[in-house]
């Protein structure tokens, strides 16, 4: 496992921190984690090549999948119908691997706006998105996400004026959602490449806005 | 006991303060533990809502004090556990020539 | 149970211990199906490996106003997938 080590005392390319989680005094989950995989090797249930292809492509999810959904859905109508019918089968079009995921996208318009929550866990669309933000699984954020959501999104700096309508969805059962944020004003010459930089991972949850050109 | 009819983390609509927005990005242990959950559904052993139950039968206290990862392996560990993947008496077998290896993460790896 | 999107439903008050995915802040409260998303197994059996007969899921829309007294838009909307089991048949 050559990759276990050194990558803790510099920051990642999201600026993050990493853990001190590998060279730290070894915890008593860390131990769990490690018997239960060799465990598992061991009774010829998994190999440790199966783990690893695994983080690897939950590794190669990230907000830039949803990105190019989103941007595909601005430039291309006949696409945006299909995405906004069948999230699931429109990101599988487009080549992303989202396994049996159930998707669902919404759309923001002019006088709506779409935020997601889950309130009993918290499900994430993580096969096309990766993993979820650290603020996404929150006890602030589930509990206030349904009852005060404008006062959420007024600490996430989007403040949603009177006239928007604001759909909250919490991800209760077999479904994950993606927010189709509307497109920004000035980018008619935009190509979808160039589209989808703008489009952030909370704009794709609904507590930010996609970027201006 | 929590109220069994409005159990912990159904938390839709408790008060709660500001939404803390630092955030880390996964330790290798923490996407093993992922890569394990789901591979582990794949097997067959278990479903998504059986570590869910898991976790909330791990109860307040555990979302609390242990970290995300931490209450998942928990979860994953019970799950395996009754499916029959393997007993206590091999996982604390394990754990126990694991500890003998090292003192950190990285030292003790197979 | 035959339910089209527009259907008024009322969700049950219901709290059986164990693994549910209804959430506390909808039961007894009433909403209108979004749209009907199909079977699905059911999560109450799943999560104890016993075998699990399929529910048909809906997505089910509140107003705000109505869940909670205070909300600052009573006008906003909340959306979840709830089961037909959670569904009260007797509610008008």
């Amino acid at each position: 496992m050559p990759h276990d080590h050194h990558d803790h005392d510099h920051l990642s390319a999201s600026g993050h921190p990493y853990r001190k989680d590998n060279d730290g005094q070894l915890t008593y989950w860390q131990t769990m984690e490690i018997a239960i995989r060799e465990l598992m090797v061991e009774k010829g249930e998994l190999t440790p090549a199966q783990i690893q292809a695994q983080i690897d492509a939950m590794d190669d999810r990230s907000p830039a999948n949803g990105a190019a959904v989103v941007a595909r859905a601005w430039t291309d109508p006949d696409f945006k119908k299909r995405l906004l019918a069948n999230g699931s089968d429109a990101a599988r079009e487009m080549g992303f691997d989202i396994g049996p995921m159930h998707l669902v996208a919404v759309e923001n318009t002019i006088d709506t706006h779409n935020l997601i929550v889950c309130t009993l866990c918290s499900c994430y669309p993580r096969n096309l998105l990766g993993l979820p933000p650290d603020w996404y699984k929150t006890r602030e954020y589930r509990s206030r996400a349904v009852r005060e959501p404008r006062a959420v999104l007024r600490e996430f700096g989007v403040d949603l004026p009177a006239n928007i309508t604001l759909r909250v969805h919490d991800s209760t059962a077999d479904m994950r959602y993606i927010v189709l944020p509307a497109r920004p004003e000035g980018t008619d010459e935009m190509t979808a490449e160039q589209l989808a930089e703008l489009v952030t991972r909370d704009s794709m949850i609904g507590t930010g806005l996609p970027k201006s050109p | 006991m929590e109220n069994p009819e409005h159990r912990w983390h159904d938390m839709g609509g408790d008060a709660a303060g500001p939404v803390p927005m630092d955030g880390h990005d996964f330790a290798i242990w923490e996407k093993r533990v992922d890569a394990l959950v789901i591979l582990g559904q794949q097997r067959g052993h278990f479903t998504v809502d059986g570590l869910r139950r898991a976790l909330e039968d791990m109860g307040e206290q555990a979302f609390e004090s242990m970290t995300y990862y931490e209450r998942w392996v928990a979860s994953l560990n019970q799950n395996l556990i009754e499916a029959g993947v393997y007993s206590l008496e091999e996982l604390g077998t394990k754990m126990e020539e694991i500890k003998a290896r090292g003192d950190t993460y990285g030292a003790v790896q197979s | 149970m035959t339910l089209t999107p527009g259907s008024t439903v009322r969700i049950k008050t219901m709290s059986p211990l164990g693994h549910i995915r209804t959430p506390h802040y909808l039961r007894g409260k009433t909403g209108v199906v979004e749209r009907v998303l199909g079977p699905f197994k059911n999560p109450e059996q799943l999560a104890y490996m016993v075998p699990a007969p399929t529910r048909t899921l809906y997505r089910v829309r509140f107003e705000m106003g109505h869940i909670w007294p205070n909300a600052e838009a009573p006008q906003d909307t909340l959306d979840a997938e709830i089961y037909e089991h959670w569904i009260d048949q007797n509610a008008p």
